[in-house]
């Protein structure tokens, strides 16, 4: 296990209600360290320019920290260059960005998108919103009752109408590893492209592009102790140069003339407007931290953690968790629910012990349904958790047993 | 408060057995309550009789603060003029958003003419609870604008 970091993450040391606080939410979005901290505040007072125009030695200070970021993230999965990184806002807009950039210009009636069961909002509804435009249709590959993408019928549902296969590679609300590799080798038969959502993977994995095969990768800065407002979508360079800008304005430019412009090269015809410069230069200092510690290192903290915590959950008489058993096949994400306990409620109980848990649908409504719950309560891990933030979290739902009167 | 104090006896019980659950034959209206961020939603069906509210029925899913006030509300609306039933209305919004002095409303006991519905209040001291209360009343609200 990771020799404990907390030290690194000032909002650790506050007080939630009165309790010190247990940070169980990572999956919604992690707390930052001091190092990440430090490099968006150091670049706001030493260096603070806009990038790509300035003439003079701060800007030019701005640039080169900018793009060293994107260097550090290009390295951080592997990526062949650096120029197959593109910053976006978060996940949300990488996958929109590769919507409106290629689906909406390659896809027609009677084509297909393909998607995994345990989606998030954010890999589905720009999808959704790509049928309305070009008349395709959306196919999903099923859950099994293990919480797992039920494959079986893979050959049958991706086909040579499937031009999109989108696919988590991990997700948010069961912890389930997604079925990335099949899909890639299902797909490639057709000709279709594999977006990853690597929203949650990317953060606790190792990641590695060139062997992962996807076509498109999307993950955030802010899952993964980054700041919000940035993160990045990772594509093949082929796939990228074909890719139309979503996005139009200055700085993804060559040249504007009154009717007609041409395209700066990739990433940066991708990049319109202004970026989040503070931010992705906190995303390089995430990543260095995270490179520091080794992914191998915080996937195995993780295991470890996420065994420790599903035993113990099985202590509790009526707590059920949704999502594999088996710690090679999942991530740091526990949903469970306990008797008629609503997930907000026990939320709240857990709340007034400085205890924070996410309640609700998580963004996967479709998932939801599938495993026939309105809710679930959420836990989640992550570099700077401990064994003893998981005996937290047990005594808490003791405790919410008491109050509702649960035997 | 503590969290004791905000799960009463009383909320627990409607939580758990909802008193007017289902839907209203012969409705007058139905009306949607959702919470999209918690994903909370609920039907209230309503049949009038001339002024009054004869029937009114709930059915949905939600936690116990928004199941418990949904049962509550269906409680105390039946057999009520729809201009007590606005008047209620108007008095619960007050007891959620109590301010000291607020005009009317004893501010130790804003919730005092509300019967069972002022085991309620306590959820005013968590804010981030508060429109999981509130959601079977803005879909009241909603059923009376329709009239």
């Amino acid at each position: 296990m990771i020799e404990s970091c907390k030290a690194d993450f000032p909002i650790l040391d506050t007080k939630m209600n009165g309790h010190p606080l247990v940070y169980l939410d990572s999956a919604a979005t992690t707390q930052k360290p001091v190092q990440v901290l430090d490099a968006m505040d150091d670049f706001y007072r030493t260096a603070n320019a806009n990038v790509h125009r300035g003439a003079y030695a701060i800007a030019a200070d701005a640039t080169d920290r900018f793009e060293a970021a994107r260097a550090k993230i290009a390295t951080f999965v592997n990526a062949g260059s650096p120029n197959e990184v593109v910053f976006q806002r978060g996940t949300t807009s990488a996958i929109n960005t590769i919507a409106y950039g290629w689906g909406l210009y390659r896809l027609k009636e009677g084509d297909s998108i393909v998607l995994t069961g345990m989606e998030h909002h954010a890999n589905i509804v720009p999808w959704q919103l790509i049928c309305k435009f070009t008349g395709a249709q959306l196919r999903y590959l099923p859950m099994a009752d293990d919480f797992t993408v039920d494959t079986s019928d893979i050959e049958s549902t991706i086909d040579e109408t499937t031009k999109i296969v989108g696919c988590s590679a991990m997700s948010n609300v069961l912890g389930t590893i997604g079925p990335v590799a099949e899909v890639v080798e299902a797909a490639k038969a057709f000709g279709a492209i594999v977006v990853a959502d690597g929203a949650q993977s990317v953060p606790h994995m190792p990641t590695d592009v060139q062997e992962l095969g996807v076509d498109f990768l999307a993950f955030g800065a802010h899952k993964m102790l980054g700041p919000t407002g940035v993160g990045a979508l990772w594509g093949r360079p082929d796939r990228l140069e074909e890719m139309e800008p979503a996005e139009g304005g200055g700085e993804m430019i060559r040249d504007v003339k009154l009717y007609e412009s041409r395209w700066a090269s990739v990433p940066h015809k991708f990049e319109a407007g202004t970026p989040a410069i503070a931010e992705a230069i906190g995303f390089g200092a995430a990543v260095d931290y995270l490179s520091d510690l080794g992914m191998e290192a915080v996937r195995d903290h993780e295991i470890e953690l996420t065994r420790y915590a599903l035993d113990r959950l099985k202590e509790i008489p009526e707590l059920k968790v949704y999502g594999p058993d088996d710690t090679a096949k999942r991530g740091g994400a526990v949903s469970f629910t306990l008797s008629d306990i609503h997930p907000h409620d026990m939320a709240t109980i857990l709340d007034e012990l400085g205890i924070a848990v996410r309640a609700g649908h998580h963004c996967a409504k479709p998932l939801m349904e599938t495993i026939g719950v309105p809710a679930t309560a959420r836990a989640s891990f992550y570099v700077y958790n401990t064994a003893a933030d998981v005996d937290s979290l047990v005594n808490g739902l003791h405790k919410a047993r008491e109050v509702f009167g649960v035997s | 408060m503590s969290v004791e104090e905000l799960y009463r006896e009383v909320i627990l019980d409607h939580y758990r057995k909802p008193r007017h659950s289902g839907e209203v034959a012969d409705a007058d209206v139905t009306v949607e309550g959702v919470n999209p961020s918690c994903g909370d939603e609920l039907f209230l069906s309503l049949r009038y009789e001339g002024d009054t509210v004869a029937d009114a029925a709930i059915t949905g899913s939600g936690c116990s603060i928004s199941q418990a006030s949904a049962s509550m509300m269906t409680d105390a609306i039946i057999g009520k003029t729809v201009a007590e039933v606005d008047e209620l209305l108007g008095v619960f919004k007050k007891m959620m958003t109590i301010t000291e002095g607020d005009a009317g409303l004893d501010p130790d006991r804003p919730g005092a003419v509300l019967g069972d519905i002022e085991a309620l209040q306590g959820v005013s001291k968590f804010p981030v609870r508060i429109k999981c209360a509130d959601l079977a009343w803005t879909a009241l609200e909603d059923a009376l604008s329709q009239r």
